[in-house]
């Protein structure tokens, strides 16, 4: 059974299996690695590298897409007045 | 009038209305308002993917993106920084180097700090990006934007989400004479007429979201901007007629009793 070390996925933290890569990551959260962003530690990565780079412990992981959005402030109709979090994973 | 095609850096657009997607009740909602407005172009914004819930759906199911080009916004970003790496983030997530660039100065109005403005195009410029900046109805700035090599300029009307229509059109047409690449007013429009008076001074489109999203009827309201649009564009090339401040007879004296 490989170690497992603690990352931060979208500032939550998180066990990944020592070893493991963006990609692995990416698959184990379901996520299509088409058209999202990732940044490690603040690198953008390059889309054909996210199995090429290996996560370590301590790493910040940011994983970003595409939201409804016009000119900022979400969710206003629903009066929360918080992003309602109109996902486009595209 | 078909053919009058909006082009920026080598794009062409059909439409003249531009459209945000955030705010409205669910994506088929979107989706159903954008395809009833003619809009060809929408911005979307950038922001963390939630991890813990992955039912969540996927708004580029509802509006294909081989079918309108998608202009990321770096909407919420208040330094230089952040808009640079959020346009970054954008490019990297994206397929194009189109960026709508906000650098927000304050929560309370979102007007543009336009400092930074200049100082994040000037960086994203340089990296290839297609920058399209949302910057305040300043003529002066709107100048220095293009100088830097912006290939459109965006100038709001009022306040993002304000609907408060055009608060300054002389500033407005001062740009408009002044600077010669596209202008699209963005943001403050409230209602069908902003629109159609926003064209017939000259604009060469328009963007907006909350107009729509916000509407009782949002559906109803993206087909009264489509026409708005339409028409301020058509009353603008057709050319309107001088204001008098009296009367002109428009049926003949002559043949009269």
């Amino acid at each position: 059974m490989a170690e497992a070390l603690q990352i931060q996925v979208n500032g939550l933290p998180r066990d990944c299996r020592s070893g493991s890569t963006v990609g692995d990551l990416l698959r184990e959260l379901d996520i299509k690695t088409e058209r999202v962003a990732v940044e490690l530690n603040l690198e953008i990565l390059d889309r054909k590298d996210f199995d090429l780079r290996s996560l370590n412990a301590g790493d910040r992981v940011e994983i970003l897409s595409f939201i409804g959005g016009g000119g900022l402030v979400f969710g206003e109709r629903d009066g929360k007045g918080t992003d309602r979090c109109m996902m486009i994973a595209w | 009038m078909y053919d009058d095609r909006l082009v920026i850096a080598g794009r062409e657009f059909k439409s003249r209305l531009w459209v945000g997607t955030g705010k409205y009740k669910d994506f088929a909602e979107t989706r159903k308002a954008i395809e009833v407005s003619g809009a060809d172009v929408v911005t979307v914004a950038v922001r963390r993917v939630n991890i813990t819930d992955r039912s969540k759906e996927n708004l580029l199911d509802y509006i294909d993106p081989k079918k309108y080009t998608i202009l990321p916004n770096t909407a919420g970003c208040y330094t230089v920084e952040d808009a640079v790496r959020y346009a970054r983030l954008a490019r990297a997530a994206g397929i194009s180097d189109l960026v709508k660039l906000e650098v927000l100065g304050d929560e309370k109005t979102l007007f543009p700090d336009t400092a930074g403005l200049i100082e994040a195009a000037r960086i994203l410029i340089k990296e290839g990006f297609i920058v399209l900046p949302y910057t305040n109805d300043d003529p002066i700035v709107a100048r220095k934007l293009v100088e830097i090599g912006c290939p459109a300029v965006m100038p709001l009307a009022a306040p993002i989400g304000s609907g408060l229509g055009i608060r300054n059109p002389y500033n407005l047409k001062i740009i408009m004479e002044t600077v010669k690449v596209p202008i699209i007013v963005d943001a403050g429009v409230g209602t069908a007429s902003d629109a159609s008076l926003a064209m017939e001074y000259g604009a060469d489109a328009v963007l907006m979201n909350t107009a729509i999203a916000g509407a009782k009827d949002p559906i109803a309201m993206a087909e009264a901007m489509k026409y708005a649009v339409h028409a301020g564009r058509l009353a603008y090339k057709a050319g309107r007629i001088p204001r008098k401040l009296y009367a002109t007879a428009s049926s003949p004296i002559e043949g009269m009793l």
